[in-house]
């Protein structure tokens, strides 16, 4: 019983420690820029959690960054380190687009628009990163460099198309394609100002936890992940669970991207490419690849970037100090990990030893 | 039901849960002990400025980032600023919370992606708050009451930075070197090419699009492969020109700079440069607004441009290089551009594919909407829209 | 100044030069990965080293007038980050990966966050060796000026590769990424060799930075880097962990730069966007020629990628 509390304590105490780590060395730093580390502080927790307001705004920094981490983290059970988040995610978003155009042009419903951006966006995502998963299998393409490469690769035509193909004339200074009808964007939910986004970042993470854990599909895929050559003496397809778990992963991060088309900038464009891949690569690895601790993380990097303006507002400290606050919290966080079984005040009781108990651990 | 309910496991959602939560804790003990830097003194005038990049970047953040700097100590108004800004619903968060948390009552928006959609959907949401947006093009009827949009006529520098260039030029090949093919980009391209081409019309101007507001690898490329081809003077339209004006340096050509003054990176080769002066646009709106005039009660005008006359420009000094002779046609120029004497797009004016775009007799005045949607490179440029 | 339009002999000229003037980071910052990579750790923070190298190079040679100065100071500060990365990367449960992501942002920041002062001013660069003095022709000459700092890079590829074939040290590096048991059971640190492995492939990732602000493109600004760090990263899988193989990836990135803007000066202004995209679309393209499933890849650090226990 007292180890069953101990190892909670431990489980609770040591993010809380990580953090409040971080929060010391970063206000150690904001003390040596000149600002008072107290004010910077409570400017954090103000513009980040202080109101339902400013937590609004960390949720719609971090419902992105939920949907772009499935990207990193379920090919991640298959031992595959996937970087591709961006490109799937603006292929997906350039995919929305061209399907909410045509189907509104056909006069579709709303509700049929919305669907069929939503699938767009998925097929797209999903082909890309599962293009990188093919790459692998078939031809042994190491996948963290040529969904790297891709990343590149979908940019410039994102670029390509909406200076181009895709443009809409009217679109002046900033090449767009051509909007979305207002009727068939996404909506917000009901009292707040945070889009649908999120939600269907909750569901993914969800269904994505589910389907790794849960079912024979997310067992082979841990399987096979375990070791290959095991998974395929055993008689696992590794090749269709490749493709399988690729295609969903870019699904998520394509879905991503239909939501910052159809929720925020209602075309596509340039502004597709903010970051939120990698910002997703990050969420992933922090969170250990799982899913639910992938919205969770993200909730915790959408509050760290939702305080960034106000450090400069507020402090004059300059743009860049964000993104030092954000490395000090990773690696500190990072760092706890390997603290889990090694401080003596969370170790069981050596006076009542027991057995040690071989379960699999879900991470 | 407002919040969406997690389904997590409960070992996941302590971790998680607590490590959110422990920036609440550890904050509030500081709250105590901290003193919120808040200015006292009546109620003060606050105007939130936002530049979509780093404020120090010797080019277009920079040039706001100055116009912002000259407000400082002016009685009854505070000024709160944010710099490296995404054109994404951070925007939005960024308006709301200066508005919220700074109590702003004025948003200067400084990159031209801000504007559609979200100081759109800002100005809607908040009718009292007044959003200036640069570069923007306001539409009377269309875009909410409380929108102003504000850009000067820089190519108007830009014609005479051709002139400038022109008489430098011996290879009579000028090189632009710019982001994206977008119409202020294309105005600025024709406009320096045709000041020059006023010189000499046999003058070509190469112009090579990088694809992107600042890659300095690949502006120096673009510059060291115009260098290559012998051209002589380089110009450019980038985020931050500092790259293409050292890599001309080097190659012992020519070079003009733009948004602000670079004379310094080239002290042989620079001759002049098309500058923002940002200091009497923003001075003139918060003296407007403390005199009581809004955009919503029709004291300040809604689209608010100028040139050389109205103090939105000037050009930096002329470098060495400069001939007098080459200096006493830029400063005819530029006295019969500020006279409204002289109208750089008057017909007839040809693309670079031979078709008319202007036709005979014809002129476009600085206001002309046509020229805030220009597609097309004058006659002289060699390079593609497309 | 009797320069003439080179027209067409412009591309494969602004190829070469690009080559040689634009290779050096990528050079450095491959060759410090692989070091790291052959010890069995993956830096992937190496973007975040090129920047602040580049951005302390500027620094300290535009406050000291030194740029040979600014070099050393890029490598200290590399190595900084790098001690940072070695040692947490080498914690039980903390992955490398995730580590080196967290040092990108970091290490960017830092440099961002230190930098802004710097951007203004004009540090003295480094001094060039002119090759080209046999020809008339000014863009000869000019595509033949050359960083001293990318011909050290030449010279360390196949020096590096001497030491991994050769040297006790390196034989030592390649036994701790090969099989980390035999190497413990030999009575070596892995902590320790992989440290200095990691310590001073991040030296010559904050030299690549180096290169970046005090030679080519020799200015210091916050989109300096534009993703050189993680591209070179790539490349040391691409070159197969084999130094002087990434000695010819990184000839291959460099010139690859110059490609677009070099066609549109001779008039080819059409899907520059993809053009300028040709680098990447050209290493996928090889190593999905060249790669084969039939074989795994040969050169690979077994350790490489394994969690740590």
């Amino acid at each position: 019983m007292t180890d069953r509390w101990r190892s909670s304590l431990e489980k609770i105490c040591i993010p809380i420690g990580a953090l409040v780590a971080a929060l010391a060395l970063f206000g150690l730093f904001c003390a040596l820029a000149g600002a008072n580390p107290f004010g910077v502080y409570y400017s954090i927790y103000r513009a980040a959690f202080g109101s339902w307001s400013s937590f609004q705004n960390t949720l719609i920094q971090a419902s992105p960054l939920m949907l772009s981490a499935l990207c990193t983290a379920l090919p991640a059970r298959l031992g595959l380190v996937i970087i591709g988040n961006e490109g799937a995610l603006v292929m997906g978003g350039l995919a929305a687009v061209a399907g909410g155009l045509t189907l509104s042009g056909a006069g579709a419903p709303v509700l049929g628009v919305q669907l069929g951006m939503a699938l767009a966006g998925m097929a797209a995502g999903g082909i890309w990163i599962a293009i990188v998963g093919a790459l692998r299998h078939y031809r042994a393409v190491n996948e963290t460099i040529s969904s790297l490469l891709m990343n590149y690769i979908a940019i410039a035509f994102l670029n390509h198309m909406v200076n181009g193909p895709m443009k809409d004339p009217s679109s002046l200074n900033k090449p767009s394609s051509y909007p979305i009808p207002e009727i068939d964007m996404l909506g917000t939910l009901p009292g707040s100002r945070v889009h649908y986004g999120l939600v269907l970042g909750l569901i993914a993470c969800g269904l994505a936890y589910f389907l790794i854990q849960r079912t024979t599909f997310g067992f082979a895929a841990r399987t096979a992940g375990g070791n290959v050559r095991a998974a395929r003496v055993a008689g696992l397809p590794v090749g269709k669970l490749t493709l399988a778990i690729c295609f969903l992963g870019g699904a998520c991060a394509g879905l991503a991207g239909m939501v910052e088309v159809a929720a925020v900038h209602g075309r596509a464009n340039e502004s597709l490419n903010a970051n939120y891949g990698y910002g997703g690569v990050l969420v992933a690895f922090i969170a250990r690849h799982n899913p639910l601790a992938a919205s969770l993380v993200a909730l915790l990097l959408g509050g760290i970037l939702a305080s960034g303006g106000i450090l400069q507002r507020s402090h004059g400290l300059p743009d860049a100090t964000v993104m030092v606050f954000q490395g000090i919290v990773f690696l500190s966080v990072l760092y706890s990990d390997s603290l889990y079984g090694k401080l003596p005040i969370f170790k069981p009781r050596p006076a009542r030893p027991r057995p040690p108990v071989a379960t699999a651990t879900a991470v | 039901m407002r919040n969406p309910t997690f389904q997590v496991t409960r070992r996941q959602a302590i971790r998680g849960l607590l490590a959110t939560g422990a920036f609440g804790l550890s904050l509030k003990l500081g709250a105590c002990s901290g003193s919120p830097s808040a200015s006292g003194g009546g109620s003060p005038l606050v105007a939130g400025f936002i530049y979509v990049g780093p404020k120090d970047d010797y080019g277009y953040n920079q040039a706001h980032a100055e116009g912002r700097a000259s407000l400082d100590g002016i009685e009854g108004l505070k000024t709160v600023e944010e710099a490296s800004v995404p054109e994404t619903n951070a925007v939005q968060e960024t308006m709301r919370s200066m508005i919220d948390i700074d109590g702003a009552s004025a948003i200067f928006a400084t990159s031209f992606g801000y504007f559609d959609p979200h100081v759109l959907a800002m100005a809607k949401e908040f009718p009292e708050v007044q959003f200036f947006h640069c570069g923007g093009l306001y539409q009377e009827g269309v875009h909410p009451e409380n929108v102003g949009s504000y850009f000067g006529y820089i190519d108007e520098a830009q014609y005479v930075a051709g002139i400038v260039a022109a008489h430098a030029s011996s290879s009579k090949r000028l090189g632009f070197i710019a982001a994206k093919p977008i119409p202020q980009v294309l105005r600025n391209v024709n406009s320096f090419t045709l000041g020059a081409r006023t010189v000499d019309p046999t003058i070509t101007t190469q112009v090579i699009f990088t694809g992107d507001w600042a890659d300095p690898v690949r502006e120096a490329e673009a510059a060291n492969s115009m260098a290559d081809q012998g051209i002589d003077v380089l110009t450019c339209h980038v985020d931050s020109p500092k790259v293409v004006i050292e890599t001309a340096e080097r190659r012992g050509i020519f070079s003009s700079g733009y948004h602000a003054n670079q004379a310094e990176l080239a002290p042989k080769g620079y001759l002049t440069g098309a500058e923002w002066d940002w200091s009497n646009v923003y001075k003139n709106y918060i003296a407007q607004m403390q005199a009581g005039k809004t955009l919503m009660n029709g004291g300040i005008p809604h689209l608010v441009r100028g040139g050389f006359k109205e103090g939105f420009l000037k050009l930096s000094p002329y470098g060495p290089a400069v001939t007098a002779e080459a200096q006493q046609a830029a400063d005819a120029a530029k006295t019969q551009l500020a006279s409204g004497e002289l109208v750089i797009y008057k017909g007839e004016i040809k693309d670079n594919i031979g078709k008319t775009v202007i036709a005979g007799g014809k002129e476009l005045g600085q206001t002309a909407v046509e020229l805030e949607q220009m597609n097309w490179l004058a006659e002289g440029v060699q390079g593609s829209v497309g | 100044m009797a320069s003439e339009a080179l027209g067409w002999w412009g591309i494969p000229l602004a190829i070469i030069a690009g080559t040689l003037r634009g290779s050096a980071p990528f050079l450095f910052v491959s060759l410090g990965e692989c070091l790291t990579e052959k010890s069995g750790k993956i830096n992937l923070g190496l973007e975040g080293t090129l920047l602040m190298g580049a951005m302390s190079a500027y620094a300290v040679s535009y406050l000291t007038g030194s740029p040979w100065l600014g070099v050393i100071v890029a490598g200290v500060a590399g190595m900084f980050l790098g001690c940072i990365h070695g040692w947490l990367s080498q914690q039980p449960r903390v992955n490398d990966v995730a580590v080196g992501i967290a040092m990108i942002i970091f290490g960017s920041g830092l440099a961002f966050f230190l930098g802004k002062p710097f951007i203004q001013p004009s540090a003295p660069q480094l001094p060039v060796i002119s090759l080209g003095a046999w020809s008339q022709m000014p863009q000869v000459q000019s595509a033949l000026q050359i960083s001293p700092l990318f011909l050290a890079g030449v010279a360390i590829a196949p020096l590096m590769q001497w030491f991994f074939r050769s040297s006790r040290w390196g034989l030592l590096v390649r036994a701790v990424g090969d099989s980390p048991d035999a190497a413990r059971a030999m009575g070596i640190s892995i902590f320790k060799v992989r440290m200095a492995s990691i310590v001073a492939g991040s030296f010559l990732a904050g030299i690549g930075g180096a290169s970046l602000s005090l030679f080519y493109p020799g200015s210091w600004s916050e989109r300096i880097s534009s993703g050189q760090g993680l591209m070179a990263v790539a490349l040391v899988i691409f070159a197969r962990w084999n130094p002087v193989q990434c000695l010819y990836a990184s000839l291959l990135f460099g010139g690859a730069q110059a490609i677009g803007p070099a066609l549109q000066s001779v008039g080819i202004d059409s899907y520059y966007y993809l053009f300028n995209a040709s680098p990447y679309i050209l290493t996928l393209i090889i190593m999905i020629v060249t790669c084969s499933p039939k074989r795994t890849l040969t050169g690979a650090p077994g350790a490489l990628g394994q969690a740590q226990e």
